[in-house]
């Protein structure tokens, strides 16, 4: 274990890196938003939360009592954590803040995925940090049903900087949703979201992401996940819907023999929407393998779609798939899948593609009878569907009704 | 030959008449004109790149080739300019020789398709679906993205099951024997007369069918009523089918057209 890192260099790390501009995506002024916001009830009873919140949750992959079992579900309102609750021996879910003051060995934890200094949104969040979540899963706990997470923005204009942990101890088994949201009204805010993950020897994690905003919201999620000995961590994320501007590239370290990840990737970009989504992996031990897949829908919005995968050891098997399909006159995609490797003993491969549906496919369904609308729905709602490897069959179809739903108004 | 006085019978359903086709630019078939009545099958010999194919997806109404002269009634309806897919809904279907691999859609998707089903959540219809895959060997690649890493016979095999699924009036088989191992080609060919309606005496029988054969070997299975032979573009013979095919296997494609025009110098 790293020993911990005193606070006063952390918090002199964080200010040495405030005005540290991304290298992708748009620079974002946060001087812009709001810091405070107005402390929001606890509520025991989801069914008592206000319609609108409910649906929005619901429509950002949230089960809240109607469809889908969890082992546990905790909601962030803006700054405030109205919710928490298990309903599983083995896991624990908990408020950030909570977590921190119970456990002093959580702070070991604290941006040793992802450098406080990487740029001015992670030192952003630790030197104004609202809450989040910790999410545990103790050694060689089996989660059966996914634990569940909402971040909500609610309030206008305003930034909710969270810093969220999750640690699946050794020999463990958990399914984590996150979903991030805002008021279906919402005209601006900024989500700045850190997340580390650690997924100790043999324990597996399966962590899927739902981002649903409104057009004026910006967005600086900043994930670093950590995989050890014979690790798997299967990452999804589906993005649909408008958002002013989304600047995302989760960096997984396998740094255990044997560690696998896979990100998968569903991204769907209306007019008016900036999107810069990616995922890198080191695979920094031997055996370790690497997969990145990636569909990308334009219906006029910009998207840059990234791939890294980095072969530092021997044996290393690493694969991308980066799938554009531009939708409209307006928009572009940009596809930028990178293979890199430091020795000779790796397998790394890509293949990208980036275009309109090949009109011999819309033909061919045309010929068994759908109009050309009908078989242009058909083909993109094919290719978003991504198979999921290693999702309980109901989760898949959870995720892949929280895909329809979102897209519901193009498709 | 017409031994039926049934009206339906002898109706032309199909007609085509002094076709002309162009595509990319290229003029490729040249006045050629077919019937079919109600519950007829034809096959079209040929060499490669005669204009078979070119025929067929012009029939089926693929925008890339261009009618410039002629037309085609099908079904008592002027179909010379409806979009490929109103004809498909008329009852038009055809077996693509080299259909696009579309990811994401899977085989049982493409048959829920050619049922007239929109959904993806298979339900009731999962039962006739899996039924029609079975009957042709296909049950194994339902669940695979629809020609993705198919072979030759597996393609021929998913199409007639999306043809069986769209039970389309008229179908247009585009060489269904070629890349097809020996063991399955009588499978193809039991395939092609459930699709055709083999089963039903001729009286009853609507469905009708155009076969491209290369080989002809498709002939030992299913029966056609007329055998026509293609040359640049044209129709140049019209008869039985296995006369046709006996000629141009002992004299050639060549051969065979000069027979035809000493026959019938009308032509």
């Amino acid at each position: 274990m790293h020993e911990r890192k005193e606070p006063d260099a952390v918090k002199k790390k964080a200010r040495a890196a405030r005005a540290k501009a991304s290298p992708f995506g748009e620079d974002i002024d946060l001087g812009q938003y709001l810091s405070s916001s107005t402390e929001t009830p606890y509520f025991d009873d989801l069914s008592l939360l206000p319609g609108e919140q409910r649906e929005q949750m619901q429509q950002s992959g949230m089960a809240l009592g109607e469809h889908g079992s969890r082992s546990g579900t905790i909601i962030q309102v803006d700054h405030s954590i109205i919710h928490s609750s298990v309903s599983q021996d083995g896991v624990e879910v908990m408020g950030m803040n909570r977590a921190l003051s119970m456990y002093s060995w959580l702070s070991r934890y604290l941006w040793r995925a992802v450098p406080v200094d990487s740029d001015k949104y992670t030192a952003h969040v630790e030197l104004h940090q609202n809450n989040g979540y910790f999410i545990h899963a103790l050694p060689n706990a089996r989660v059966t049903w996914p634990v569940q997470a909402c971040l909500y923005l609610a309030k206008s204009e305003l930034a909710q900087n969270v810093h969220n942990i999750i640690i699946a101890e050794e020999g463990s088994e958990l399914h984590v949703i996150t979903g991030c949201t805002t008021a279906p009204d919402q005209e601006s805010g900024l989500h700045l979201g850190i997340s580390e993950i650690y997924i100790k020897p043999r324990a597996k994690l399966t962590f899927s992401m739902i981002h649903r905003w409104t057009q004026g919201v910006a967005v600086r999620p900043r994930t670093g996940i950590i995989v050890e000995d014979d690790g798997v961590f299967l990452d999804n994320y589906v993005i649909m819907g408008p958002a002013h501007s989304v600047q995302t590239n989760p960096v997984a370290k396998c740094v255990g023999k044997g560690a696998i990840t896979r990100f998968s990737s569903v991204v769907v970009a209306p007019r008016g929407s900036s999107m810069d989504v990616g995922s890198q992996v080191f695979l920094d031990a031997e055996g370790s393998r690497a997969e990145i897949i990636s569909r990308v829908v334009s219906t006029g919005g910009h998207v840059t779609s990234r791939g890294y995968i980095a072969g530092n050891a021997p044996k290393v098997k690493g694969h991308m798939e980066c799938n554009g399909l531009i939708l409209s006159r307006e928009g572009f995609i940009h596809a930028v899948p990178e293979l890199k490797s430091t020795l000779a003993d790796v397998e790394l491969s890509h293949e990208a593609s980036v275009g309109k549906i090949a009109e011999e496919e819309i033909e061919y369904l045309m010929a068994r009878g759908l109009s050309r609308d009908e078989a242009v729905a058909v083909i993109v709602r094919g290719f978003l569907h991504v198979d999921i490897e290693g999702l309980p069959h109901q989760l898949t179809a959870e995720l892949q009704r929280a895909i329809e739903t979102s897209g519901k108004d193009f498709m | 030959m017409h031994n039926f006085t049934d009206r339906q019978r002898t109706k032309v359903m199909l007609d085509v008449n002094q076709l002309s086709v162009e595509a990319g630019g290229r003029s490729i078939l040249h006045d050629v004109s077919l019937h079919l009545n109600s519950g007829d099958t034809c096959i079209i010999f040929g060499p490669n790149g005669s204009g078979k194919t070119t025929l067929l997806m012009a029939i089926m109404g693929f925008p890339r080739y261009h009618i410039t002269q002629g037309n085609i009634v099908f079904h008592d309806r002027e179909i010379t300019h409806l979009s490929l897919d109103e004809r498909a809904r008329m009852g038009i279907g055809m077996s693509f020789q080299r259909p696009p691999v579309v990811r994401g859609i899977r085989m049982r998707d493409m048959i829920n398709v050619s049922l007239g089903e929109h959904s993806f959540d298979g339900g009731e219809e999962g039962a006739v679906v899996v039924n029609l895959a079975e009957k042709a060997n296909t049950t194994a690649l339902l669940d695979r993205d629809i020609n993705y890493g198919f072979s030759g016979g597996e393609i021929k095999r998913s199409e007639m099951v999306q043809l069986l699924a769209q039970q389309p009036g008229l179908s247009l088989l585009d060489e269904p024997e070629s890349g097809v191992d020996l063991v399955n080609v009588p499978l193809m060919g039991r395939l092609i007369n459930e699709l055709l309606e083999k089963h039903r005496h001729i009286r009853d029988r609507e469905r009708m069918g155009i076969i491209i054969s290369h080989t002809g070997r498709i002939l030992d299975y299913v029966n056609a009523r007329t055998g026509y032979l293609m040359l640049d573009g044209t129709i140049v013979c019209e008869g039985d089918p296995h006369e046709i095919l006996e000629t141009i296997k002992s004299r050639g494609y060549e051969e065979c057209a000069k027979c035809m025009s000493e026959k019938s110098p009308t032509q």
